[in-house]
């Protein structure tokens, strides 16, 4: 049975002491944990027990900075982080209920291992993986692989067609990526392993399929070495802020995280996305669209306020975000969750502003208030992630009917 | 005056995908669910071992051209699992086959130096490089390489990670939030590494972990991969269990750790041994030639067959003499994705050694695999089992052991019940984990940073 809409879905995400440059200084943060199996299963089961749909680990395929381009050598933020995905199968065991969604590059990693990964991850959470892909446009992470010349991208002067090619080429290897790593876990059928002892046989083979994927930037054989995971397929998942990501989403993605600051940017964004949906030929499938929100939560919306402008102090500088940066209390923020969803969203993925402040205020807060609502479910029910977002478990493309 | 007793390493290797796991019992329980590697890691760390260990394959074996049916297929990704065992495990040490071929140095660092912040310090790679095309059709960067620079590949590999490993300190991290200042060092991370393979820079993102670097293994037996094992690795898992053999090739290894300025200790010969348990010898003896039995059946026993010959035999009869025809020279073209073929160096000899084995003893062909392939290193009451176990470690035939059970998940439960308790009565085996992390536990010293004796130097 699956608790989908009309309630909302929450998820929240989570990188090192939350989003605010400085929020490693506020006074619960824990800055010198931040590498360690235990603050990350705490911040895991609060969320678990805020009954939230999933959680997000950021990550990346270099240092954290500043600049969009390369090192910024500043020693104010937190610098360091661990593997994503190792944290999410870390956590797995120790949680029963939560989805388990963390941030791959795409660009510079083998689709083979990945595909495995998130399949294993599937195993050992019992059906709760995902995997939010992400491209890297930073030559300082080229740099770490040497494998390909240094990325001409600069996101933020993408404006002209020529610029935006090599975004394009890009995206379109995302796409490529996801195409690969989809057939994988499809490779073998879920009925494959037989283990039929009268003719010594382990698996069918007629049930394992070669996926054979010829595309412009790579080709990979198949199949798997790891069979269909619980899910059939893990949740795949994007960041997207303009027209050459939505088209991912649209192509290739179950979830789009986009970035829109009203109700009117958060209509057009979907209604691009379905447009992308539908070229794609996906128009009969559910992509579901989730509004990211930095929060800074607290019981008044002066003391909200305080706090982020005692941050931005200790910043040096005004908190600045791609995404809108909501400010107030538990209950004002349920009120514009609301008024959003009515722009064809199926949910929000939240960035607490501080850990574990804001992630508190959104399991402690915000939850009890929408459950009050009606707008939020009270309990865990379905099994799987896709079951929680009401999405079925996919057929095999390679079964036959 | 004699010396004290060694004490014994032990470690267990989680039941793989060729013959000797026996996937027909009817204890078996899948390969795949987390269930299982739990049960399995368990297991081992109430045996207070050393380390488990997941094996890797990166392509599904093939035969005739088509996927090999017969044993266990499939398995899941190794840091996953590995990752994930670190939460229901406190002191055993997480390890695993790694490729240098498929990976680059930057992500598979990273992957380490996560997985041993995430275990307390508890992880181990083992390095290996493969050379096959077949392999790469998998990868985006397809390719292989010639057989003559899979060492060097290795070698380079672990040689960029080991600068990405050193490339934090440990002591960068000062976050002291009254004055802003998180890194102590503004550089922290930086790495520059320039070689035939790799052409890398930047800043590396996990910082200094437990253990600094992860203990590394070697499976190598070649010139090449013993040079490479006593030049960089902290053990060897060997394939010589018996005493003429293990100690042949332990004073052999060892013998070639002074040229590198390394000591004795610096270096574990770890051979991979099988084991059946009974309660009295006779027993064991007969459980064992049913484990055989059922490791050899007639299909797999023709499979075999082929591997060596390197041609069709699936119309011989199995309970048949061994064919007339010769093997046929060259690369071998029957079988892929299976390392052990390369063994085969000399195909039309091995075949005449057979044949004359076969005729004196009178062996059809799958009387004859059983014969020659696989045997359990050990087989006994738990009593005959940890004595021969303790001599072979004493007589240094190897420091210790990787167990490989041939049930899973349940396949060492009885060996940690029954033989463990004895070897820990005779003193020649811990009574319990000394220490946190894998390196501890192997009697190893911490890493020297790359670099760190030229700072001090200076």
């Amino acid at each position: 049975m699956s608790d989908s809409f009309p309630l909302l879905h929450l998820a929240v995400a989570l990188d090192g002491a939350g989003r605010h440059p400085a929020a490693w200084r506020a006074p619960r943060a824990r800055p010198l944990e931040l590498l360690t199996a235990r603050y990350w299963s705490d911040l895991v089961a609060e969320a678990e027990r805020g009954l939230l749909d999933f959680v997000t680990i950021e990550d990346s395929l270099g240092l954290q900075s500043a600049s969009p381009v390369e090192q910024d050598r500043r020693t104010d933020h937190v610098r360091g982080r661990l593997d994503a995905l190792l944290i999410a199968a870390r956590v797995a065991p120790l949680t029963r209920h939560i989805g388990l969604v963390p941030t791959v590059v795409v660009t510079h990693t083998e689709p083979f291992h990945i595909a495995k990964a998130i399949a294993t991850l599937d195993y050992v959470s019992t059906g709760r993986a995902g995997v939010r892909v992400r491209v890297s446009t930073r030559p300082d992470e080229t740099a770490h692989f040497g494998r390909r010349p240094p990325a001409l991208v600069r996101l933020d002067e993408v404006s002209t067609s020529a610029a935006q090619r090599p975004l394009v080429d890009l995206f379109d290897e995302a796409a490529d990526y996801v195409e690969v790593i989809r057939r994988l876990w499809d490779s073998w059928e879920d009925d494959a392993e037989i283990r039929d002892v009268a003719t010594g046989r382990f698996v069918d083979r007629a049930k394992l399929h070669y996926i054979d994927f010829e595309g412009r930037w790579f080709s990979v054989k198949g199949p798997s070495i790891t069979p269909r995971p619980p899910q059939g397929q893990p949740l795949v998942s994007a960041l997207a802020h303009q027209s050459v990501p939505y088209r991912l989403v649209g192509r290739s993605a179950d979830i789009g995280y986009v970035t829109p600051h009203d109700t009117t940017q958060a209509e057009a964004v979907v209604d691009e996305i379905r447009a992308e949906q539908v070229a794609a030929g996906r128009g009969a499938e559910s992509v579901l669209v989730f509004a990211d929100l930095d929060v800074f939560l607290d019981d008044t919306a002066a003391a909200a306020a305080a706090r982020k402008a005692r941050l931005d102090d200790l910043a040096g500088a005004e908190y600045g975000s791609d995404a809108r940066v909501f400010t107030g209390t538990p209950a004002e923020l349920a009120d514009l969750l609301q008024e959003w969803q009515s722009a064809g969203l199926a949910g929000f993925r939240l960035r607490p502003g501080t850990v574990p402040h804001d992630l508190e205020q959104i399991t402690r807060g915000l939850v009890p208030e929408l459950q009050r609502r009606g707008a939020f479910r009270t309990e865990y029910r379905a099994e799987t992630l896709r079951g929680r977002l009401g999405l079925p478990r996919p057929a095999n493309r390679y079964a036959v009917a | 005056m004699s010396r004290p007793p060694k004490q014994i390493h032990l470690a267990a290797h989680f039941p793989g995908v060729n013959n000797t796991t026996v996937w027909s019992d009817p204890e078996a329980g899948s390969h795949i669910e987390f269930s299982s590697f739990a049960h399995f890691a368990r297991t081992a760390e109430r045996g207070k071992f050393d380390f488990l260990f997941l094996a890797e394959g990166l392509r599904l074996r093939e035969q005739n051209g088509q996927i090999y049916d017969l044993d266990v297929v499939g398995r899941p990704d190794t840091f996953t699992v590995l990752a994930a065992l670190a939460a229901v495990t406190e002191r055993l040490g997480l390890t695993g086959t790694i490729n240098s071929t498929f990976n680059e140095p930057y992500e598979v660092a990273r992957q380490f130096a996560s997985l041993d912040h995430l275990s307390d310090g508890r992880a181990g790679w083992n390095v290996v490089t493969s050379w096959d095309a077949f392999t790469g059709e998998n990868f985006r960067r397809g390719g292989f390489l010639a057989q003559e620079h899979r060492y060097r590949r290795a070698s380079n590999f672990l040689r960029a990670t080991w600068e990405l490993f050193d490339s934090w300190h440990g002591d960068e991290i000062v976050a002291d939030a009254a004055a802003g200042v998180f890194l102590g060092d503004p550089e922290a991370g930086s790495f520059e590494h320039h070689d035939e393979d790799f052409d890398i820079a930047g800043r590396f993102t996990v910082p200094r972990s437990p253990q600094g670097r992860p203990v590394i293994l070697q499976a190598g037996d070649s010139e090449e991969g013993r040079e490479f094992a006593a030049s960089s690795a902290d053990a060897i898992f060997s394939r010589h269990s018996t005493l003429t053999a293990g100690q042949a090739f332990y004073a052999d290894v060892k013998g070639r750790l002074a040229r590198y300025g390394r000591t004795h200790d610096e270096l574990l010969i770890l051979p991979a041994a099988t084991f059946v348990l009974g309660d009295t010898d006779a027993q064991a003896q007969e459980l064992a030639h049913e484990v055989r039995l059922a490791q050899v059946s007639g299909q797999t026993a023709i499979k075999f067959l082929e591997q060596l010959w390197n041609r069709d035999l699936s119309g011989y009869d199995p309970d048949g003499p061994l064919p007339e025809i010769d093997p046929v020279a060259g690369e071998n073209a029957v079988s892929r994705g299976r390392a052990s073929v390369r063994y085969h160096k000399d195909p039309l000899a091995i075949a005449r050694e057979w044949r004359d084995l076969a005729a004196a003893k009178n062996l059809s062909i799958r009387e004859l695999i059983i014969e020659v392939t696989g045997r359990q290193s050990f087989v006994g009451s738990p009593a005959t089992v940890a004595r021969q176990i303790n001599d072979l470690v004493q007589a240094d035939a190897a420091d210790g052991f990787i167990l490989v059970p041939h049930v899973t998940p349940g396949g060492l439960d009885r060996f940690v019940d029954a033989v463990v308790p004895l070897l820990q009565e005779r003193g020649v085996y811990r009574a319990d984990y000394t220490g946190p992390t894998l390196r501890h536990h192997l009697g190893l010293a911490e890493p020297r940073r790359a670099g760190a004796a030229k700072e001090a130097g200076s």
